[in-house]
């Protein structure tokens, strides 16, 4: 497999972090872990964005991601952390399968309000779900990763950071050919005219199709990592509140780069967490600025900075 | 002549609105048609509904004999019946080149590939052929919405034969061009239809550009054929001048482009 630059300086990036996760304090390495693992949620609501469809919906899959993980160490005995995750990716994808055969008949506001509302479906069904702990969610069972178990604290936060840039650069690279492989810019065509594309002989619906499938499964593996991380899941994750943050980080990021969400999402959490520091009663009102600040000055998002650096364009 | 595409008693309404009433029409193999007809004689709306943009509400569409009555804009293109737009229908966040490598890879294959870069030396080689073909290779890396009317035409009839169908349907493949470039887009078009062995159906409201180019002509009016023949003689018809064209002077004999 031959990789190019963006791939290689994506690499090195992730080696960095890793790195950086054994010199850097316990709540630097935990808040960076939910970022990036957030991130991955906001790769599955970019990959649709660049399709034309924005989901309002996307924390359905990022709590399917996490309850799989969770219920799997709950309930079925799955412990191993590969296994769990790949069991929620899995889950995402035969929902997504399903979903995907209804939403995607539908585009703009109508798409974003039918995947808000199954996301608000699962969340209802999780807050009656009095096994599942209702509106207080449950535990995390203690995980393993082959065989090998991580010491709880410390231990395990480095070991799943490791994993969450890991899996991040995996779906990064896959992403970056994605973009520039034929269903990835044929769905921007979609975006710009599917009238064209449907009298090319292409089916508009069938590329969404698959593109909501696997934005899916890249937002489950999200979830999955945080359920991992943060040791809870709790019905929040489906919450409209939660999707609303990943459109918020998407924008936040531009659809410019891959790299974007990981940025985006990174600075979307130390402006919350310094702004819930500072002041904490109207730390809302911070990020309400900064993303109008954004849509204003930076109406493609943070990665326009480094594209504008690239090119060598003034604002 | 072998019936390439074949209309029977085609009809559309919208409403109280009749777009087209009992339209039978045959185009053989090889043939090069122009539609004339003044605004809303339903002209746009046969190619529509003979492209699956429109469901008619009655009657039965053949293309190589076999009925395509409700079948979608893709598979009516998949089976060799391709369009171009009156509004020239292009992505227009890309350049005139990557709008050819979408169109060529959409050709190889219904099922685009999730890993394979699209950009391939091989579509890259033979885009920039097409647009040496339809002389807009000086656009090749610029957007669509920075390239003049003519050029952004040629681009989407190009798209349009890009899959080598049997038959391509223009809807006004010169409108909004300028008189200058009428004639060398048309020339463009009718040279590369002519390599392609497609047979032609145009919508054209230039008489000129009808005369010169086309073999038959079908003369709408208020949804229905009221003339269907060979240029000189359907641009003769009394009810064609008082209808469709006007009193125009006397018509020139088809010089043969086509």
């Amino acid at each position: 497999m031959r990789l190019d630059k963006t791939e290689i300086s994506l690499g090195l990036v992730a080696l960095a972090c890793v790195l950086f996760g054994f010199v850097s304090p316990g709540w630097l390495i935990f808040l960076l872990t939910i970022a990036l693992a957030k991130a991955l949620v906001v790769q599955g609501v970019v990959m649709q964005m660049r399709s034309g469809l924005v989901s309002f919906g996307q924390g359905l899959f990022y709590c399917i991601g996490g309850y799989t993980v969770g219920m799997g160490g709950q309930f079925f005995g799955i412990h191993d952390a590969i296994a769990a995750l790949s069991l929620g990716m899995f889950v995402a994808i035969v929902i997504a399968m399903l979903l995907g055969l209804l939403l995607t008949r539908y585009r703009e506001i109508f798409f974003a309000m039918l995947s808000l509302a199954f996301s608000m479906i699962l969340f209802g069904i999780l807050v009656k779900s009095q096994e599942l702990g209702s509106t207080d969610g449950f535990n995390v069972h203690d995980w393993t990763l082959f065989g090998w178990a991580p010491e709880a604290g410390a231990g395990s936060q480095h070991t799943v950071f490791t994993m969450t840039v890991v899996a991040g650069l995996i779906v990064a690279v896959l992403l970056h050919r994605y973009t520039k492989a034929g269903v990835g810019v044929i769905c921007e065509a979609v975006r710009e005219n599917e009238v064209r594309v449907e009298y090319l002989g292409l089916s508009p619906r069938w590329l969404l199709y698959g593109n909501y499938v696997a934005a899916a499964a890249v937002s489950a593996l999200g979830g999955g990592l945080t359920a991992l991380a943060t040791g809870h899941v709790d019905p929040e994750m489906a919450y409209w509140t939660t999707s609303g943050e990943f459109v918020f980080i998407a924008l936040l990021g531009g659809l410019g780069h891959v790299a974007a969400p990981f940025i985006a999402a990174i600075v979307f959490s130390f402006v919350r967490t310094y702004a819930i520091e500072f002041v904490p009663h109207t730390w809302q009102m911070i990020l309400g600025f900064t993303l109008l600040a954004v849509i204003i000055f930076l109406p493609k998002g943070l990665w326009s900075l480094v594209s504008r650096e690239k090119t060598g364009e003034r604002a | 002549m072998t019936c390439i595409l074949e209309t029977r008693s085609l009809n559309k309404e919208f409403g109280a609105v009749i777009a087209a009433k009992d339209l039978n029409v045959q185009i053989n193999k090889g043939e090069v048609v122009g539609v004339i007809g003044s605004n809303g004689a339903g002209k746009t709306t046969f190619i529509n509904m003979v492209t699956g943009y429109l469901k008619p509400t009655r009657g039965e569409i053949l293309f190589n004999g076999k009925s395509i009555m409700g079948h979608s804009p893709r598979a009516i293109t998949r089976a060799g019946m391709a369009r171009s737009f009156q509004v020239a229908q292009l992505f227009p966040e890309m350049t005139v080149l990557d709008n050819l490598i979408v169109a060529l890879a959409a050709a190889e294959s219904a099922r685009p590939s999730f890993l394979s870069p699209l950009r391939s030396d091989a579509r890259i080689a033979r885009a920039e052929e097409i647009l040496k073909e339809f002389g807009v290779e000086n656009y090749r890396d610029s957007l669509v919405t920075a390239v003049p009317q003519g050029a952004r035409k040629l681009v989407d009839i190009a798209m349009a034969l890009i899959g080598n169908p049997q038959m391509l349907l223009l809807d006004e493949p010169t409108s909004g061009v300028s008189m200058d470039e009428k004639t060398g887009l048309m020339d463009t078009v009718m040279n590369a239809v002519r390599q392609h062995g497609v047979t032609v159906l145009f919508v054209e409201h230039d008489m000129d550009v009808v005369e010169r180019y086309v073999s038959r002509v079908l003369a709408f009016y208020s949804g229905e054929i009221i003339a269907d023949g060979e240029p000189a003689a359907v641009l003769a018809d009394q009810q064609v001048r008082d209808l469709v064209t006007g009193h125009r002077p006397t018509t020139k004999q088809g010089n043969g482009a086509s």
